[in-house]
């Protein structure tokens, strides 16, 4: 008997044929695979005592409440807070995403100085010492008002510190950037006088007429209006749009109005001309009416003619009127303003002209209505102590009214208007139309610190920055705002250690003020920002401390308010756009886009349609008839006055021809390999037109052509 | 013609004339081969049926014995010592202090493995290291709230009828994967005759589709 091939080969085939039908193929194919999720560099996050922290998002200005689940130490999620006054339970996607702000890969860890072009670390002690003498070397020149100070708001405690300093310093140059609020703040002091803002029961409202404020993308408090537009089919309060291009909220809504870009003012005009012409204003509200509501009357008649405004809207005369009767007849009308999300550039005109609709049905500081408050004033800070030299540059000219203006006034002068700047909590050098002017300005400017959490676009101009804590890991007092019907005032808490050498805002500024000694110290005698805030809202931190938030006012503004229509009266004019080109580029507010600060989250930006963004090329929507010879989809450059880029074409048949949208929020191009580098700032492409009444930023859109690229 | 273009016109009649000659010498080298398959065919197949769940699995004894069936009856049910904390969370593996609920650190009985936990863990105050056999991989998210309390299920669907037991098993450990041998079941095949036989992601998904029609999606578990 002899071994040979053939045994062999009998061998194998009985071992395979054995095994074949034993389990052991199968186990071990799927043994291998659990396998290879447990390699030992695979990252598994740790197991610990899960617990909640409660705290309130400041990412944008919803005022949100949250809770944070954490796994021992380590915020691990974030969701909404059930029972809280403003979202009730809900968080939009930047909220959950809000973890991700911590370990960003743009977060300034540590403070750190411009050397020669490059930023280097430095210690807190001393970048405190050196700002401190720098300062000190200003007051010495008799110079104070040379300091200015940007920052997002003029409401809470942390912009109320920087109010302060500037007082104690001896400067009156402190500007905020343009919000929804400020713009309503700004609406109500010119129709009902200072000290009050706007906020819209739009819970309650069965009929909200937008003027192309983004309703369920951003605008004002996002996630309460999401709820308020939920709860419209069941309360059958009719939504109508008013904007050129069908977004989200237009299709939505019960009725889309297709509106030429920019002449939202002038539709809002002709419709007070037809509620007052038809006698569908509220005679009784109209008591309270002054400054000439006849004269006023009569301008509207006079200069916004039906027809004309028809021919510069592009809505038809009969539709602008049965618009018009239609929400004059609601019973709980609310006429809503702000392009977008509301921010940025708008138009004190629009915004006057589409409240004046509210204040002509009477449904002012009703249920359903729009509420005339007075703005919070819940913050009890002390004098600041004053000197001579504090006092005498307090009583100097402002440079500027608005963070525009001071950029330009910046640019213009051939003498430094401004010595050091602050800036906190904002981002002028990429949110502002014409960004690269600011950072032009920043230039300029001997020395700008940031006190900012990110090295963002505005950072990387500094010469210093004073790295922040994020909301996760600082206390701060919240107030709402954005046109929110209540009044409160949520408490943001640590949740975490500072991940970094990260200081909250007030104490970096308690500290500052400290070593700048004299007055400015004594004005700054808290010994940390905790203690601050304690002192300053001593009537409600018991409230605030106890449940996370506190009401203001407890029950909404009721009664008759006055309103004077001299402003409008006088007929401002509507802002122009600017250019010669037949095409018109307008911004569009996407709500997985953040346009401000901080940049969106890689979470967020992740989420973004292809058809915004794809690759590191943005798209534009164009209606295919005007992009007759285009390709969908193809490259084409996009110029305007201020600038050209190369974009895709998006064809889009529900934006109206002629119009072209770009969305904002993108084009950063500072070092985040998430965020950055993607598509194109729309800012860039829009040069800002100040509009008389306001003195602010009005260009909310700008004339551009397409051509092959 | 040469030799090679000889053997590749006529190859085929020639092999055919070689393989049916008959020869006995081929016979036999045949008889070997098939002995050999047969051989081969029965050691690798008792192998992986007797063999390989053995050295696939690595054995634990629990710290000590555990007798469910005398708990059971001592406090009545599972959720004496099994129970949904007041957040939804479910206490799974009791914590050593909510064993001193009836425990001190002189044990009550006369066993040794209470004898054990008295003093090795009651009195100096530590957790006991148990193996858990159900434990899931952590990419796993499992409410055990939803299925009691929402469903209605009960321990035994998916755990069976631990609570009659009256020592600790031993546990295994799947060398390859780490998990517990309850995962994929004893069968080796993993065919299960019992709903607790096994306690992979498909058991789930069947479950799902019988009771809600629907086999569920990736991210209610894998959050």
């Amino acid at each position: 008997m002899k071994v040979d091939r053939r045994s062999f080969l009998g061998l194998g085939l009985g071992a395979v044929a054995g095994i074949a039908i034993s389990p052991v193929g199968a186990k071990l194919t799927d043994d291998s695979s659990i396998w290879t999720q447990n390699w030992p560099w695979t990252p598994v996050p740790p197991d610990g005592k899960i617990s909640y922290d409660q705290s309130v998002c400041t990412l944008c200005p919803g005022t949100c409440g949250i809770k944070v689940r954490k796994i021992d130490n380590r915020p691990v999620k974030i969701e909404g807070r059930d029972s809280f006054p403003v979202n009730n339970g809900g968080a939009c996607l930047h909220g959950i995403a809000g973890i991700q702000y911590l370990y960003d890969p743009s977060r300034v860890k540590t403070p750190l100085k411009k050397n020669n072009g490059r930023f280097e670390p430095i210690s807190w002690e001393d970048a405190i010492s050196l700002l401190a003498k720098r300062l000190g070397k200003i007051r010495e020149n008799q110079s104070p008002d040379t300091l200015a100070c940007i920052t997002d708001t003029d409401l809470g405690s942390v912009a109320g510190l920087f109010r302060h300093f500037m007082a104690a310093f001896g400067s009156p140059n402190h500007v905020t950037m343009p919000t929804l609020e400020s713009w309503l703040a700004l609406t109500a002091q010119t129709l009902h006088g200072s000290g009050h803002t706007l906020g819209f029961d739009l819970d309650n409202a069965d009929f909200i007429l937008s003027f192309g404020a983004g309703f369920i993308e951003g605008w004002g408090s996002p996630v309460a209006c999401f709820k308020a537009n939920a709860s419209r089919k069941k309360r059958d309060a009719k939504l109508y749009q008013i904007e050129p291009r069908l977004s989200t909220t237009a299709a939505a809504a019960d009725r889309w109005i297709p509106i030429n870009p920019g002449t939202q003012a002038d539709l809002a005009m002709a419709m007070c001309g037809i509620l007052l012409q038809e006698n569908l204003f509220d005679p009784e509200f109209a008591t309270g009416f002054k400054g000439g509501l006849n004269r006023f009357n009569a301008m509207v008649q006079q200069k916004y003619p039906l027809e004309q405004v028809a021919a510069t809207t592009g809505i038809s005369a009969a539709d602008i009127k049965k618009t018009a009767i239609a929400f004059a007849k609601a019973k709980m009308p609310v006429a809503i303003p702000g392009k977008g999300r509301g921010n940025g550039a708008q138009s004190l005109k629009e915004f006057a002209a589409v409240h004046t609709l509210n204040c002509l049905t009477g449904n002012i500081n009703k249920k359903g209505g729009t509420f005339v408050k007075p703005v919070h004033n819940y913050l009890a800070f002390p004098d600041p102590v004053q000197d001579t030299v504090a006092r005498k540059g307090r009583a100097r000219k402002k440079i500027a009214a608005s963070v525009q203006e001071l950029v330009t006034k910046v640019n213009q002068s051939d003498e430094p208007v401004v010595d050091t700047l602050f800036v906190y909590n904002a981002n002028p050098c990429y949110t502002l139309n014409e960004p690269m002017q600011a950072v032009k300005a920043f230039e300029k400017i001997p020395f700008v610190v940031s006190f900012s959490s990110f090295m963002d676009e505005t950072a990387l101009s500094s010469d210093m920055i004073l790295p922040v804590s994020t909301f996760l890991e600082r206390f701060e007092d919240v107030p709402s705002k954005a046109g929110l019907a209540s009044s409160v005032v949520g408490l943001t808490s640590p949740v975490v250690d500072p991940v970094f050498n990260t200081r909250s805002p007030g104490d970096a500024l308690i500290r500052l003020a400290k070593a700048c000694g004299g007055t400015i110290a004594q004005s700054f005698e808290w010994d940390n920002y905790e203690t601050c805030l304690k002192n300053l809202v001593p009537g409600i931190w018991k409230a605030l401390s106890r449940d996370g938030y506190a009401l203001v006012l407890q029950a909404s503004p009721t009664g008759r308010v006055e309103t004077d229509f001299a402003f409008l009266a006088d007929n401002p004019p509507t802002i122009q756009l600017q250019g010669d080109f037949d095409l018109t580029l307008v911004p569009i507010d996407n709500m997985r886009v953040i346009s401000t600060v901080p940049a969106s989250s890689p979470f967020a930006i992740k989420t973004v349609s292809d058809r915004v963004i794809k690759n590191k090329d943005i798209f534009v929507e164009i209606n295919p008839q005007t992009a007759k010879g285009f390709k969908n989809g193809g490259f084409v450059t996009l110029t305007t006055p201020a600038g050209s880029a190369k974009v895709r074409l998006d064809f889009n048949e529900g934006i109206m021809p002629g119009v072209i949208g770009m969305v904002e929020g993108l084009g950063h191009w500072f070092d985040n390999k998430y965020v950055s580098g993607k598509g194109v700032n729309v800012h860039e492409l829009i040069s800002p037109v100040i509009e008389p009444g306001s003195g602010l930023d009005a260009a909310s859109g700008i004339k551009a052509r397409i051509s092959k690229a | 013609m040469s030799e090679i273009e000889n053997k590749t016109e006529h190859g085929s009649m020639d092999g055919t004339k070689e393989c049916a000659a008959g020869d006995p010498k081929n016979d036999t080298a045949l008889g070997l081969g098939v002995i050999f398959f047969i051989l081969a065919f029965l050691i690798c197949f008792l192998s992986g049926w007797l063999l390989f769940p053995k050295l696939l699995y690595s054995k634990h004894e629990q710290p000590f014995d555990f007798d469910h069936a005398l708990h059971v009856q001592e406090t009545g049910d599972c959720e004496s010592c099994h129970y949904l904390r007041e957040d939804g969370t479910f206490s799974g593996i009791p914590e050593t202090e909510s064993c001193l609920d009836c425990h001190t650190d002189e044990p009550m009985g006369t066993t040794e493995d209470e004898a054990i936990f008295a003093a090795e863990y009651v009195a100096k105050g530590r957790e006991v290291p148990w193996y858990v056999y159900a434990k899931q991989p952590d990419c796993v998210f499992f409410s055990h709230a939803a299925h009691i309390t929402a469903a209605g299920m009960d321990c035994i669907t998916c755990h069976g009828p631990i609570g009659e037991s009256i020592s600790s098993r031993p546990y295994e450990e799947n060398r390859l994967t780490g998990y517990s041998r309850d995962i994929w079941g004893r069968n080796i095949w993993g065919i299960k005759k019992n709903t607790w036989d096994s306690m992979k992601m498909d058991d789930c998904a069947a479950c799902h589709q019988e009771e809600t029609g629907h086999k569920g999606y990736c991210f209610q578990c894998h959050k």
